[in-house]
């Protein structure tokens, strides 16, 4: 009797172990459905990149989440949606594409009735984006990052009067990179993926160079 | 230039209605006054490498909890093993990723191929069913910092009794029936989204998430560990992977002696009280239960996958794209908002109406198939669980029930037995 059952438990236990070393072997081994070129952000899904020689390749493993500008329709939702509160998800100034208006479309209401940056007349909620001025007629505008809170007001003035140089992203040093990102999940427009960590924002107007990425960050939350 | 600038501010006011994105409207300034441009800070997050550490810490971790608790015999090491998982897993790591979200990234995995699974999340996933299958649940015990922190408060813990036991533990099956249905359908991670403790951790969450850990760590205080035996999906599989294991922590450490002082010791009621007679019952009667339990597993496995099929509609209903498909087809009237978030980005988007429906309908039938498998294999739960119920299985001395016993030795030291001298 008791031989019966240890023999039972030893078969039972043998074919556990083998199911397992087979799921993980599959996960592991099977082939990524599609195949791009190692210099797209598809890399994570070639099966190349075992011999492929860019420096995405090797660490195509981990990945984060990104969001892309380009499908972003600013709902607002990345404000209230993270598990982060004050979100994750902030407003991120592309200085190389700003035409440094003084009528800046991101910074000021486009009903106000007279032309003056008092508080009733900023879009930004929190006062987070800083006006400075440079030389006549430009005006340099910079995001506090501790105060935004990536609601995206002035990334739709932004996109719609300007050139579009304040775009939303999550901030790689707040963001806790949850297993399911609970603003990718009510995204209206499906702009949130899971993307290498290697190359970790997607900035238009910025090529971004994956190897001057800190090998070791020991993850400090920017506060 | 200052006018210049005015005026083609607001001839773009009058014409521009839809937002268009990134268009070099102005031309970037040439600076007379020697300003530098500022370089747009992209900061990086933790290091890839670290998570490889994280995997590192929890082979350790498993081993020294398993060490502990088969050769060591100590409830008190067991505490402070426990106590390191959670400052580290809990607090440090913040709860992200577990062994018990890892499910539904390798559900995920299994049914969806152009998501790739990090080799971490997968060894997240599998190691700790490994070390149960060798050693049993040593990873409830001492590693898994919801564990942990349940375990803290757990001061006057009650006796529920075999039959409520047996009703709330049916919770986790359907939990983890749910998971792995909305993962594989590429919907949602519901583990993680309801994750109780999280919100603990990073101390950071909604007021409704606050609320369901207070109410689960208060109830801990009477019965013990809520959340791992009437909740946990990841325990669904472990419990299964125990019963099997090689070794399991025993609460004598040599013969019982019938003693009865161990009897009210588990605060989880996974002690067994023993069966002392071989057969109480007549053949007559096992042959009847047998042929009872040969007939209803196959009508409940039926019977369950039937019933959830029919709701395979309102189970799909949470899908994004039979979301969009849903407002599509009934636009929604509202004074405030004229068209949803949802409406909006798929009319920007330029796709055809006819793909919107092609692809709910796709989902539609994902959900079909499986809600029939999470139906059955409730089904199929249930029958085995009244089966159980109904076989009783010979074993004199008193012993933990393989797989409901967290290995958490709090009974080893109500046993006065010593253990014997080689």
């Amino acid at each position: 009797m008791q031989d019966r059952r240890s023999f039972i438990n030893l078969f039972v236990r043998g074919s556990f172990l083998t199911g397992l070393a087979f799921l993980s072997g599959a996960l592991i081994l099977r082939k990524k459905e599609g195949e791009f070129c190692g210099l797209d952000f598809g890399c994570n899904r070639c099966d190349k990149s075992e011999s492929c020689n860019l420096p995405e390749a090797s660490l195509y493993r981990e990945t984060v989440w990104q969001l892309d500008p380009a499908k972003c329709i600013q709902c607002g939702r990345c404000a209230t949606s993270c598990v982060m509160t004050p979100s994750a998800v902030k407003c991120t100034h592309v200085y190389a594409m700003c035409g440094y208006c003084d009528l800046c479309g991101g910074y000021l209401k486009p009903d106000t009735k007279n032309i003056s940056t008092a508080a009733e007349n900023q879009l930004c909620p929190t006062n987070a984006i800083k006006r400075k001025f440079v030389e006549e007629p430009f005006f340099e505008y910079e995001i506090d990052e501790a105060l935004c809170i990536g609601c995206g007001k002035c990334v739709k003035g932004c996109s719609a009067f300007g050139n579009g140089s304040l775009q939303l992203q999550v901030r790689h040093n707040r963001c806790q990179n949850c297993n399911q990102c609970s603003i990718a999940r009510v995204c209206p427009s499906d702009a949130y993926s899971r993307v290498p960590a290697s190359k970790p924002y997607l900035l238009k107007g910025i090529e971004q160079d994956s190897t001057t990425a800190p090998k070791i960050n020991l993850g400090e939350k920017g506060v | 230039m200052k006018t210049l600038r005015l005026l083609i501010f607001l001839v773009l006011l009058s014409t521009i209605q839809t937002s268009t994105y990134a268009i070099q409207r102005f031309p970037k300034p040439e600076f007379e006054s020697g300003y530098t441009q500022p370089q747009t800070l992209m900061p990086h997050g933790r290091a890839e490498i670290l998570s490889y550490l994280d995997v590192a810490v929890l082979i350790i971790a498993l081993t020294f909890i398993s060490w502990v608790i088969i050769r060591k015999r100590s409830r008190n090491w067991v505490f402070w093993t426990s106590m390191f998982s959670l400052a580290y897993f809990g607090f440090y790591r913040e709860g992200c990723v577990c062994a018990i979200g890892s499910i539904q990234n390798v559900s995920l995995a299994l049914f969806d191929s152009s998501y790739v699974i990090p080799v971490t999340v997968i060894a997240f996933f599998i190691l700790p069913l490994v070390y149960t299958l060798l050693f049993g649940r040593t990873f409830c015990a001492g590693v898994c910092p919801f564990g942990a922190m349940q375990d803290l408060v757990a001061f006057r813990p009650q006796k529920l009794g075999t039959r409520l036991n047996a009703i709330l533990g049916i919770i986790p099956y359907l939990y983890l029936g749910l998971a792995i249905l909305y993962a594989a359908t590429g919907t949602d991670f519901i583990i993680c989204r309801y994750d109780p403790f999280v919100g603990i951790f990073r101390l950071n969450a909604s007021f409704g998430m606050f609320f369901f850990a207070g109410t689960l760590l208060v109830s801990g205080i009477f019965i013990a560990r809520p959340y791992c035996r009437f909740l946990c999906p990841y325990g669904v599989l472990l419990n299964w992977f125990s019963r099997f294991s090689r070794q399991h922590m025993t609460i004598t450490p040599a013969h019982c002696i019938q003693c009865r002082l161990c009897e009210n010791s588990c605060p989880y009621d996974a002690i067994e009280i023993p069966l002392t007679e071989k057969n109480p019952e007549n053949r007559k009667t096992r042959v009847k239960k047998l042929i009872i339990i040969i007939f209803l597993l196959p009508l409940l496995t039926f019977t369950g996958g039937w019933t959830a099929s029919l709701l395979h509609t309102s189970l799909a209903g949470v899908h994004s794209k039979v979301k969009l498909a849903r407002q599509v087809l009934h636009p929604v009237k509202d004074e405030k908002q004229a068209e949803t978030f949802e409406i909006q980005a798929y009319k920007s988007s330029g796709k055809p109406e006819a793909q919107v429906y092609q692809e709910a309908l796709v989902v539609l039938e994902r959900f079909k198939t499986g809600s029939w498998w999470v139906g059955s294999f409730m089904g199929l739960v249930f029958g085995l669980l009244i089966a159980g119920k109904m076989l009783k299985k010979y074993d004199p001395d008193y012993v933990p029930n393989k797989g409901r016993c967290f290995s958490c030795a709090k009974c080893v030291d109500y046993c006065p037995v010593k253990p014997e001298k080689n």
